[in-house]
């Protein structure tokens, strides 16, 4: 199967800051890729190159083994939901679904009136007057009935209240049942992601920091405590993402395939949220000399 | 795609459609009543002998207002579809962010914008034809009695008539497209398209157009034609001449230069009550009634004298035959910019633009 994306040293310079740099990446089809990181970390514009919407400076990237945006082909098997989710404001719900239905081939116009009932949005209402709740939810059923293969959401929640943005990730998890297609979703929240992703990637000052299947990511990371002791005394196999240290005690997290046998360390698992927040944490360059000026 | 286009520009095009609509209407009531005084002042004015430059000057003054008021709405035109059509075109979807929405539907940016630039140019260029068309028209009496520096040729009314308009128009609407794709801001792209826009229109008339073809360099005799006072003062002194802007003959010309040469074809000074011409008002042709001869002196006489000694009007004119050559080229010229325009648009779209 191939990748649903692929990225190899990808980078985009605004002017003379990188919004994004080196990043190589490779994601499996058949997931919903959580993509996390703090505002500005460069989630927006990875996602705008996999929709096509923007040029990489440097680098390349490929969403389901073609060039994004390459042509009608590609498009149609391409959605995206920007940020903000944007609508027509002077076009009503029904001439939004005209619009899909004009200009993609593939369009399923059913399950696009279906949803519309399903969510209760009168097809003659302007979509200006719309909601953010409901707008969110008319760009999504433009996304998901133009069918596409993978869908690509930006912060799709972000303005919404808790209720709209649970009844909006639900009605995304629906869909992704019923119409197996890959998902890239962004946020700068990771219990939104805690409760949708099966695999995660962490963007932090504009490069990876992790990724991988969530439950890997879970099971290899440990948060270990115990006396206190210096970074370099840790075995060579546990890679520490972050350290801390009070007077007499050090937590550590560390990423390890092998399990811990060392006694001295009380060894217990980690959220979702521990584990980004972590490297969300981490200075950019994570070796353990950086770790030892930071005590 | 067509469909989303016209969507969108619907409301835009029924607003144009209503503005053409009343200026068509508007005409319409007057100038067939227009057209009438004309044909009935001609006729009779042919009849009396066949001199009808009162009728025309009376014509036009009478007139004049509104000659400028049509004129000016057939300048603008052009210009308001470049402003309101083509700068919001691009930067109303890049400022809502519904770029990012149409440009993920399963067509190409490339296509979107074809469609686009096809629907609504063609659009402005059948606009500003149309209202062209009407202008024409109505002004069709008044432009055939204009009085110097406003016929057809002079640069305030050539660009409202004709064929010229639609290609202001198409330009005017890439040219808008262009400004708001590289500003991507509705208001500053507006702004900047109206003053090049504008500025176009001054410089061309200016810089450009009188060098379309070598203008035509020529003596005339002085007569009623191109003079526009002839002063002979009762106390004895020398006549003064003030030009018109006009050239004997060749009704309509587009005067580039109109000057007093003195015999040897010297260029005369002047200043605003035209050119003290240096010959003798104490006795002859030019002196005045009191001292002349019976049945010597006066205007006509004085004239004739002065055109005897070889006094001329030197003059530098485009000839009204060259109205149409102008306003193809001049068209043509436009049209060449805008698909220049529209070249660029297209390769910003895919590169730079996102």
């Amino acid at each position: 199967m191939t990748a649903v994306l692929q990225a190899h040293e990808l980078g985009r310079r605004y002017g003379r800051r990188w919004a994004l740099r080196d990043c190589t990446i490779e994601i499996p089809a058949g997931h919903v890729v959580g993509l996390v990181g703090p505002n500005g970390a460069g989630k927006t514009t990875l996602l705008k190159m996999a929709a096509g919407q923007l040029a990489p400076t440097s680098g390349s990237i490929t969403v389901l083994g073609g060039l994004p945006a390459a042509g009608p082909a590609q498009l149609a098997k391409v959605g995206f939901v920007a940020q903000d989710t944007p609508v027509y404001a002077g076009l009503s719900v029904a001439d939004h679904l005209r619009l899909g239905a004009r200009l993609n081939p593939g369009w399923d116009a059913a399950l696009a009136r279906d949803r519309i009932a399903a969510l209760g949005l009168d097809p003659a209402h302007k979509a200006g007057r719309l909601s953010g709740g409901q707008r969110a939810q008319l760009a999504l059923t433009l996304g998901l009935a133009k069918r596409p293969e993978v869908l690509i959401l930006d912060e799709p929640v972000a303005s919404l209240d808790p209720l709209a943005r649970r009844e909006f990730l639900q009605g995304l998890m629906e869909a992704v049942v019923e119409h197996e297609l890959s998902v890239l979703l962004s946020s700068h929240l990771v219990a939104d992601l805690e409760r949708t992703c099966d695999y995660l990637v962490v963007l932090v000052d504009s490069r990876v920091r992790v990724a991988g299947e969530a439950d890997r990511l879970l099971s290899t990371h440990h948060r270990l405590t115990g006396p206190r002791r210096d970074p370099d005394r840790l075995p060579a196999d546990q890679e520490i993402v972050s350290a801390r240290h009070t007077e007499r005690q050090s937590t550590f997290i560390v990423r390890t395939e092998s399990p811990i046998h060392d006694p001295a360390w009380t060894v217990s698992r980690l959220s979702l949220e521990d584990l980004v927040l972590a490297y969300m944490e981490m200075p950019a360059e994570p070796r353990r000399a950086v770790l030892e000026v930071q005590r | 795609m067509i469909w989303l286009t016209w969507r969108q520009f619907r409301g835009a095009a029924a607003m144009m459609g209503a503005i053409l609509l009343v200026l068509a209407a508007v005409l319409a009531i007057t100038g067939p009543g227009l057209a009438a005084e004309y044909s009935a002042g001609v006729a009779s004015c042919t009849g009396e002998g066949g001199d009808c430059a009162r009728f025309f000057d009376r014509f036009f003054e009478d007139n004049q207002a509104s000659f400028l008021l049509v004129t000016v709405v057939g300048l603008v035109l052009p210009a308001l579809t470049g402003l309101f059509w083509g700068a919001p075109l691009i930067t109303r979807e890049l400022e809502a962010g519904t770029h990012l929405l149409v440009w993920n539907q399963s067509i190409t940016r490339a296509r979107w914008l074809a469609v686009k630039l096809a629907v609504i140019g063609l659009a402005a260029v059948a606009a500003a034809g149309l209202g062209s068309l009407v202008v024409t028209w109505w002004s069709g009496p008044l432009d055939s009695s204009a009085a110097p520096g406003f016929a057809l040729m002079d640069p305030l009314v050539f660009g409202a008539r004709g064929i010229v308009p639609m290609g202001y128009a198409a330009f005017a609407f890439m040219l808008g497209v262009t400004v708001g794709m590289l500003l991507r801001r509705t208001l500053t792209a507006m702004a900047v398209t109206l003053a090049v826009f504008a500025a176009l229109q001054i410089l061309v008339p200016l810089l450009a157009r009188p060098h379309l073809q070598a203008p035509v360099t020529s003596a005339f005799q002085l007569s009623q034609e191109n003079i526009d006072v002839f002063g002979l003062p009762r106390d004895g002194s020398s006549p003064r001449v003030a030009l018109e802007n006009a050239i004997p003959g060749h009704t309509g010309a587009w005067v580039l230069s109109s000057e007093l040469v003195d015999p040897s074809g010297r260029p005369m000074s002047s200043d605003d009550a035209g050119t003290i011409v240096p010959i003798s008002a104490t006795s002859g042709p030019c002196a005045p009634p009191s001292v002349a001869a019976p049945g010597e002196g006066g205007m006509g006489a004085c004239l004739a004298e002065v055109n005897r000694l070889g006094y001329r009007q030197q003059a530098i004119y485009h000839p009204f035959t060259r109205f149409w050559t102008f306003q193809a080229i001049e068209t043509g010229a436009y049209a060449l910019l805008t698909l220049g325009l529209t070249g660029f648009c297209f390769w910003w779209i895919r590169r730079r633009l996102s």
